[in-house]
């Protein structure tokens, strides 16, 4: 099956026959297609071993808690039950994790800190024995004090989420509560109000979202004869899972071996720990194989959430249109465990304020500490709440001038060449508003479709749909747009690298390249370019992926936007090293033979060694013979540096990314019902490696930014801090009918810092759609609307 | 848990006489998620799915009998012009593979009061056949739901089919959540018109510690129909009319806050439902009786 | 308990089956059929819809106990399903073979999996039904977790309705979430998948 040849995935008219098919810039399709629609592709839920057991953890059933006592002796004594864990019973001295902080135990140490939290682990035979034991563990609660906003963060005689804090922010944040600050001041705010001729401000509160990815959190952990554990699981990390996992299991990093089992999404809820200690821990304890796989009540609990948050913005403006000052403050809740919350305060800082020009800025961000859930990391991290409510306060101010909204942006808009507001130059194109004419300029989809279907109305057209709700009445059209900017690749320093190894030999007479790299493909399609870099830089047809695991270096996390700019960037620069290496073993072997290998611009097309006037030299099969260049390298991003922590000066990130949507809405303005019509959509991508990859993470996100804007939230109970709606049933997202068409325009204005000129594009959809939503929303009914999600209260007054 | 297979309708008595504490599973759609989330553990399990007869259903003159397990999905599909009302309910049931399984007697038997089918046949009117080895009854669907989650069933008794009136005039049910598909109800409505009769009925669901009706304003609706010769005449209901109608029907609810929705909100809507229904059925009984246009004036 | 039912056209036998399991762990857990995706287990997500005696369910929602002396087609039987209905006017039995699996993944399996040589559409070498066929084409799949149940349900559609309109897709996909694609390729997938279907007739 390996020397299947490929058919080409559609011919191209403009290329020679000897171009290398399947290469970027193609849309190829993905490798695991055929594997994901049969059913065979192994998710990590899916799974199985001989003898295995089922692990289960039982949670803590209130926010914020000292564990009296703990008494297991009725599960232990269960038939089939084979191990009960909790905190005593931890093998190593390190007994806590995390992604920056590590403040999250393993199992609570006497003390819970938010609404299901694990306490202790059960394996059992069956997964209901499991159950059922774990419902047998017996665990007597006194309850705390509840730290749930920032007044009870920081009111004085506020309890400590986390006592005797010694992390690198711990010496600089005004508060133990206070995870992380970040001010950034640049410019003289109090000067510049004095230009302006209309001041706006907001108060803006953005939910808490889930990233609702839909294969639970599962794994299999299988003990090795040598004490240490092979560990099959769904992650976004394999290399930054087993720096945290080996040392709680007191194991070296090398008896720790981790696959990259299937990944049913990630969205960013896979960057923390989840199952993956528990199931070595209990596979250790038992010497059996054990498979751990949340449904779906559990795996809210599972992972961290995006930051609920609170923004204050203040915006002036000339009358001719002009932004004279920005201040705001962003107050993220990051709940009871620290996660990626350092870094978001980061993002949601240096991009509070937009794609805009904007000299005279102050700005500040904190992340609390509190009982309500761990946040941390999801698409967007940190600058989809501050999208939410700047793009808000454009439109406030477009219409407090009397000006079309996006002309003002328009008017506003950064380009190459603009200075952030930490002194960070942007050194490559900036499209804003060419992205914004774009999505205007497109043709408004036709009114009252419902009515196109013949005789009477398509309720699926209407907002409702099905529940058939209206016929037409109450019914107003809303057309609103937003813009955002998000950076790319890991920031402020972090020395992000990504590793790839490549493999070239000849198998059955044609040569095959072998990319193996550790990325996590969670569905972005990471692997479907890697194929195609290889058989670019490389001219071979057939590419082999080998699976992700920690046999080879670091591939960094897929979130940020990063993948295909490191490890794509990672396997290109691979790819060059094994193409030289094969060249030079071409020069040492046939080099005599004709002087273009001395003199003459080598290629790899189509199998062979060309010249760049077209000439083939030699088969590449031919060189290689029976020898393999097989090279593992890593490659880096150009170095960040750290926000400085006063002034907030820095040239903090890698390349910023820009989106801009329009949105048309109809609403039901009675019943405050939303059917979205369209949502339409331009990004520059830099260079679309894979245009129909491109086109639907474009999609993917900006239906998740629709989402917030109109039904997702986890409501959390603010005088107890659990969460109430931890289900399908309760947490909802949008269903096919609730998504509209999303047309999508994609600019290709190279970056020349980045390989091929690309530039991340996962996150920034998910930016500007919910913006653009709540401005559809706005213009249809009138109302302010300063917070997300909208429900059909605050459309009607009910709330 | 002990899993009984009954073969027959008898078998089944039998064995919930046997054993009261069985929970029958049909469709599975809700006793289902139960299981799955460890919310409940009933020591039986009576599965209904190999007795034919409750998937079948009969048009009678004036009553259809519906059996208790017959999918929505058959029901949509077969029942439109009969049972408009339960049809239009039956379409806005969770997703097409729920509507697959799930029937009216996993409603009633589960009696939630956010349950799909409710109002539609509390406004088209039907009385619910339980049986028992002890015998069978007709319990009227006004005297079916007795609290949260509560119905008339005695232990031993399991639901075969409801009787339901066949529509004389138009029906209408809207349910209001917020997603477009797959939702529960935050609020339902359902509006029956029965020109044979000269009444109106109508039923609330979610909006209520049980589904309920409306019965103030049905009585209301009543009298001004009577009043203004609007049966004979079809002229236009009056603004007036509806808005009356609306207020009442918002009236009779009894909603909470939850996590779906508040109960302000439930009782808003529901009164916007009930106007907004009034108008549809009214125009489509309008059009059926061939009146003229007129009226509108 | 024990449990008897046929699968994907081969006759099955589940053994100590706890009563109050579901038919998709039946699937997954006991037959090695792991295709049918466990991502909600309350009838919210469509990832495990089946074909129950022909039509498609949640698999989750089916206690084990019911599907005795029943036919079921999972994601593994899907295109030998099509083939018997293309060939003989309905989906029946899949010959012996098919996607019949007989246990679950196995770690060395786990291991071995590679994106092999050459894109999806050759299909590598297996036989597709055009459902998912279409689905890779289209760029329908990206991770893949709500695919299984979407080309059972979506199947089922081209069964009933062999020219449905964008309405009628949406309308039957509406229990089937996706979190990735935003379905709009999903949407493009079924609509080829018609247009296929027209052809080929």
């Amino acid at each position: 099956m390996a020397n299947t040849r490929t058919t080409p995935s559609g011919t191209p008219t403009n290329v020679t026959q000897k171009h290398t098919r399947g290469g970027i810039g193609e849309s190829t399709l993905r490798p695991d297609g055929t594997l994901k629609v049969t059913g065979e592709f192994a998710y990590s839920s899916d799974m199985w071993h001989e003898d295995m057991l089922w692990g289960q953890t039982l949670r803590s059933t209130v926010a914020h808690a000292e564990i009296v006592s703990i008494d297991v002796s009725e599960a232990l004594a269960m038939p089939g039950v084979y191990s009960v864990l909790t905190y005593d019973d931890l093998p190593a001295e390190m007994k806590n994790y995390g992604l920056e902080i590590q403040d999250t135990p393993v199992l609570a140490n006497g003390r819970v800190r938010h609404h299901g939290e694990p306490v202790a682990l059960v394996a059992a035979d069956h997964p209901e024995t499991a159950r059922r034991a774990a419902a047998k563990i017996k665990i007597d609660y006194r309850e705390l004090p509840l730290v749930t906003d920032e007044a009870s963060a920081l009111a004085a005689d506020a309890p400590l989420v986390h006592e005797g804090r010694d992390d690198h922010h711990a010496g600089h944040v005004p508060h133990p509560n206070i995870v992380h600050r970040q001010p950034i001041i640049r410019g003289n705010v109090e000067e510049a109000r004095k230009r302006a001729d209309v001041i706006v401000e907001g108060e803006y509160t953005f939910g808490m979202q889930d990233q609702a990815f839909l294969g639970p959190e599962s794994g299999l952990a299988v003990p090795g004869e040598d004490g240490g554990v092979d560990l099959y699981v769904a992650t976004q990390w394999l290399h930054s899972d087993l720096k945290q996992i080996a040392p709680v299991l007191g194991l070296p990093e090398e008896k720790v071996r981790m696959t990259l089992s299937g990944v049913g999404g990630a969205f960013g809820g896979r960057e923390d720990i989840s199952m993956q200690i528990h199931a070595c821990l209990l596979a250790l304890a038992t010497n059996k194989p054990v498979k751990i796989v949340y449904n779906r009540f559990e795996s809210f609990f599972g992972h961290v959430h995006r930051h609920p948050a609170k923004l204050h913005y203040e915006h002036g403006a000339t009358k001719d249109g002009k932004l004279t000052h920005m201040k705001c403050r962003i107050v993220l809740d990051g709940g009871a465990y620290a996660s990626a919350s350092p870094a978001v305060v980061g993002n949601a800082s240096s991009l509070s304020v937009g794609p805009y020009v904007l000299d005279d800025v102050d700005i500040e961000a904190i992340a609390l500490y509190t009982n309500n859930p761990p946040c941390g990391a999801m698409r967007g991290f940190g600058a989809v709440q501050a999208c939410f409510a700047y793009e808000a306060q454009m439109d406030k101010l477009a219409a407090k001038l009397g000006m079309d909204p996006v002309e003002f942006r328009q008017l506003n808009a950064m380009e190459m060449g603009t200075v952030m507001p930490t002194g960070q130059v942007v050194d490559s194109p900036a499209p804003v508003a060419e992205l914004l004419r774009r999505v205007k300029a497109r043709p408004l989809p036709p009114e009252r479709q419902w009515e196109s279907a013949g005789e009477g109305a398509d309720v699926r057209a209407l907002p409702g749909g099905l529940s058939n709700t209206t016929h037409g009445e109450g019914v107003v059209r809303g057309v609103g747009y937003a813009v955002g900017i998000k950076n790319v690749g890991f920031s402020e320093g972090f020395d992000d690298y990504s590793t790839a190894r490549v493999r070239l030999e000849v198998i059955n007479g044609e040569p095959v390249a072998m990319v193996h790299t550790a990325m996590a493909e969670v569905g972005q399609g990471g692997v479907t370019v890697h194929a195609q870099i290889a058989r670019t830089e490389l001219g071979v047809t057939q590419v082999t992926i080998h699976p992700a695991d920690t046999q080879v270096g670091s591939a960094g996390s897929t979130s940020a936007s990063r993948q295909t700019y490191m490890t794509g960037g990672a396997v290109k620069n691979t790819c060059e090293h094994v193409r030289e290496a094969l060249l030079e073993m071409g020069r040492r072997k046939n080099g005599s033979y004709h002087p273009a290998w001395a003199h003459a611009e080598l290629l790899l097309e189509g199998g062979k060694v060309v010249t760049d006037g077209g000439e083939v030299l030699a088969d590449i099969a031919d060189i290689l013979e029976d020898e393999a260049i097989d090279l593992e390298l890593e490659f880096r991003h150009r170095p960040t540096v750290p926000f400085d922590l006063k002034t907030g000066q820095g040239d903090g990130h890698v390349q910023y990314t820009f989106a801009a949507h329009r949105a048309v809405v109809e609403v039901d303005t009675e019943l405050g019902l939303v059917k979205v019509v369209e949502l339409a959509t331009a990004q520059d991508v830099g260079k679309a490696l894979n245009m129909l990859s491109v086109v639907g993470q474009i999609q993917g996100g900006t239906t998740q930014g629709l989402g917030v804007a109109v039904m997702e939230e986890i409501i959390v109970d603010p005088k107890t801090a659990k969460v109430r709606n931890p289900s399908f049933t309760d947490y909802l997202i949008p269903t096919i009918l609730d998504t509209p068409t999303i047309p999508v325009d994609v600019l290709e204005l190279a970056d020349p810092n980045a390989p091929y000129g690309l530039r991340g594009l996962g996150e920034a959809p998910t930016l500007s759609s919910t913006p653009a939503v709540l401005a559809a929303i706005r213009q249809a009914t009138g109302l302010e609307l300063n917070k997300t999600p909208i429900r059909p209260e605050a459309l009607t007054g009910t709330l | 848990m002990d899993f009984l297979r009954p073969a027959s309708w008898e078998e089944a008595l039998a064995a919930k006489a046997e054993y009261p504490t069985a929970v029958p599973i049909a469709g599975g759609t809700d006793i289902m998620v139960e299981i799955n989330f460890d919310h409940r553990r009933p020591e039986y399990l009576l599965d209904l799915n190999r007795i034919e007869l409750l998937r079948e259903w009969e048009v009678g003159e004036e009553v259809t009998e519906l059996g208790a397990s017959v999918p929505y999905t058959q029901i949509m599909e077969n029942l439109r012009g009969t049972l408009p009302g339960l049809a239009l309910a039956s379409h806005t049931v969770a997703s097409p593979q729920i509507r697959n399984r799930g029937g009216v007697g996993g409603n009633l038997g589960c009696a939630s009061p956010a349950g799909d089918s409710h109002p539609a046949l509390l406004a088209a009117g039907c009385s619910v056949e339980v049986e028992s080895v002890r015998g069978s009854r007709l319990v009227p669907i006004d005297e079916f739901y007795t609290g949260v989650k509560r119905n008339a069933l005695a232990a031993d008794e399991l639901i075969k089919s409801v009787h339901i009136k066949n529509a004389t005039g138009p029906q209408q049910y809207s349910k209001v959540g917020t997603r477009n598909a797959m939702v529960i109800a935050v609020c339902g409505f359902g509006l029956a018109l029965h020109p044979d009769t000269r009444t109106v009925r109508t039923g609330i669901a979610s909006a209520a510690p049980t589904p309920i009706r409306a019965k103030a304003a049905e009585e209301f609706l009543n009298a001004a129909l009577e009043e203004g010769g609007f049966w004979e005449n079809g002229k236009v209901i009056t603004p007036s009319i509806a808005k009356q109608f609306a207020a009442l029907a918002s009236a009779a609810c009894n909603p909470i806050d939850d996590v779906r929705g508040t109960a302000k909100y439930r009782r808003h809507a529901v009164g916007i439902l009930a106007r907004r229904q009034l108008v549809w059925t009214w125009e489509q009984y309008r059009g059926t009786t061939g009146r003229p246009l007129e009226g509108a004036a | 308990m024990r449990v008897n039912f046929t699968v994907n056209g081969r006759q099955q036998e589940a053994d100590d089956v706890w009563e109050g399991e579901s038919l998709l762990y039946v699937l997954r857990e006991r037959l090695g059929l792991p295709g049918s995706k466990n991502a909600c287990e309350q009838g919210e997500c469509g990832s495990c819809t089946v074909r129950l005696d022909g039509v498609p369910v949640c698999s989750c929602l089916v206690a084990a106990g019911q599907v005795e002396g029943r036919d079921v087609v999972t994601v593994e039987g899907l295109a030998d399903f099509a083939k018997q209905r293309a060939e003989h006017g309905h989906g029946g039995a899949c010959a012996a073979g098919g996607g019949c699996g007989t246990k679950g993944v196995s770690t060395d399996e786990a291991k071995r999996w590679s994106a092999r040589p050459g894109d999806s559409r050759t299909g590598e070498g297996v036989e597709l039904s055009n459902i998912q066929q279409a689905f890779i084409d289209a760029g329908a799949v990206q991770c893949g977790f709500c695919t299984p149940g979407l080309l059972v349900q979506a199947d089922e559609l081209l069964e009933r309705n062999a020219d449905p309109s964008d309405q009628d897709i949406r309308e039957a996909l509406s229990g089937n979430l996706c979190r990735c694609t935003g379905y709009e390729k999903i949407l493009d997938a079924v609509r080829l998948a018609a247009a296929r279907q027209g052809e080929a007739l």
